[in-house]
């Protein structure tokens, strides 16, 4: 394999449906659902959706999310502050762990 | 950024610009999508508006504008031609007139056209790009307008000046803000008699936003940072033709952009376009279906009369619209006219 990513393959991403349809099936109206204006709109739904993309490091979802956003009404500004957000949590997350740190630490020092 | 005219660009020539768009291989062809939703023929239905472009003069020169427009134009809707346009309004019945251009302000007889039509009772819209007001000579014109009670539809692609000042050029967020807050303090967007649109044209090679959350998020930021009124917000999807074409071909766009016009073909959104009830009329007099044709050189079907000298209601209401791919713009998603969103 050349390439573990490929731009083309997100447009055949209901293939996936192929040997599993109702799993597929399943997946798409909960997605859909997930992302239909509710409490929140559809324009912070995508907000959140281009975070997590940062955060998971998917490549497919950044650019689908990217658009998405732009789609949706949201401008750069507001996507950047975005995914410093995502990248806040991600840099927290490990930050906070180094509480175990101390404590493996505390249990095994004098 | 100077007009493809004035830089001799290929894409200056409306047919060079016909055959990229025909030339594009799609999964779907716009005739083909029509007849799939049992529109095809597509008919017009009626004329309720006129809108005459009265010439491709501009004082800005923005990315993305379909016309061509710039400070180089010199097209100008001839007097004869503005007669005729306001005897078809007068005799057609038509109830509206939409002045567009370049900017329409900017040709000589523009306040006469407007006096004219208001004298017959006509609604009369001025597409304005918001930083005409702010030219020398027409420091009075908010008031003529509010004298005038014309309904202004002003450009203005976002909130920031960023986005704005990349499509319509440096500093012109800035410059058309203070031609909104002009038009405010005339009662613009305040007074329920003087409306106040604002347009908005995706800064890139992407959808326009859902209509009317993105108008009350735009109402909500404006008066916030800027103490703006505006009425209502259109979202016009960018239709790939002349400047923004270029972009397009340009920036390596072209190919996925009509790809997801294609795919966001709605066929409500056909049935609603705004070619069916309304009569394009060009600097020279010539007759189109809509602006877009227009500037793609595509003249009425055969049958109809070719000028507004041969206006005849009767032979145009209810013509066959000449449609091409360009057309997936005004259909895609919730679909695209000069009055904004379709359905």
């Amino acid at each position: 394999m050349s390439q573990y990513y490929d731009s083309k393959d997100l447009p055949r991403f209901a293939e996936m449906g192929t040997d599993s349809p109702e799993l597929w099936e399943k997946f798409n109206a909960w997605y859909e659902a997930c992302f239909r204006a509710g409490a929140l709109s559809e324009r912070e739904k995508a907000l959140i959706g281009l975070g997590v993309a940062h955060a998971v490091q998917c490549p497919y979802c950044i650019e689908a999310y990217s658009t998405a956003c732009l789609e949706k009404g949201s401008d750069p500004e507001q996507m950047t502050e975005a995914v410093h957000v995502a990248a806040a949590i991600r840099g927290g997350a490990s930050l906070v762990h180094g509480m175990q740190m101390r404590n493996h630490v505390h249990r095994l020092s004098m | 950024m100077t007009s493809l005219l004035q830089r001799s660009h290929p894409l200056a020539e409306a047919a060079t610009q016909r055959q990229q768009i025909e030339g594009t291989a799609l999964r779907l062809r716009f005739d083909d999508a029509l007849a799939r939703s049992g529109l095809r023929p597509l008919v017009a239905t009626g004329i309720e508006t006129l809108q005459i472009n009265v010439g491709k003069l501009c004082n800005q020169t923005c990315r993305h504008c379909h016309v061509d427009a710039g400070p180089d134009r010199r097209e100008s809707m001839p007097s004869a031609v503005v007669d005729a346009c306001l005897r078809a309004l007068e005799s057609g019945g038509i109830p509206k007139l939409d002045i567009t251009g370049g900017a329409p302000e900017l040709h000589p007889q523009f306040r006469d056209i407007v006096q004219r039509a208001r004298a017959l009772g006509r609604q009369v819209i001025d597409r304005c790009n918001l930083t005409v007001l702010l030219l020398p000579k027409y420091d009075d014109l908010p008031e003529f307008l509010a004298a005038h009670r014309v309904q202004i539809i002003a450009s203005l692609p976002a909130v920031n000046a960023r986005q704005t000042d990349a499509q319509r050029g440096g500093g012109v967020h800035e410059g058309s803000l203070v031609g909104l807050r002009r038009l405010n303090a005339v009662g613009y967007g305040r007074d329920p008699e003087l409306l106040l649109h604002l347009v908005t044209n995706p800064v890139g090679a992407f959808l326009p936003a859902n209509q009317s959350a993105l108008a009350a998020d735009w109402k909500r930021e404006l008066k916030q940072r800027h103490d703006i009124d505006f009425n209502d917000l259109y979202t016009i999807t960018n239709m790939p033709i002349s400047r923004f074409l270029e972009y397009l071909l340009q920036s390596g766009n072209y190919d996925s952009y009509m790809e997801r016009l294609v795919n966001a073909y709605n066929p409500q959104a056909a049935a609603s376009v705004m070619c069916r009830t309304m009569l394009s009329v060009g600097w020279d007099g010539t007759l189109y279906d809509c602006d877009f044709n227009q500037m793609l050189e595509l003249t009425l079907e055969a049958a109809a009369p070719r000028t507004i000298f041969d206006f005849t209601p009767e032979r145009l209401a209810r013509r066959r619209i000449v449609v091409g791919n360009h057309c997936f713009g005004c259909t895609a998603g919730a679909g695209s006219s000069c009055g904004g969103a379709t359905i």
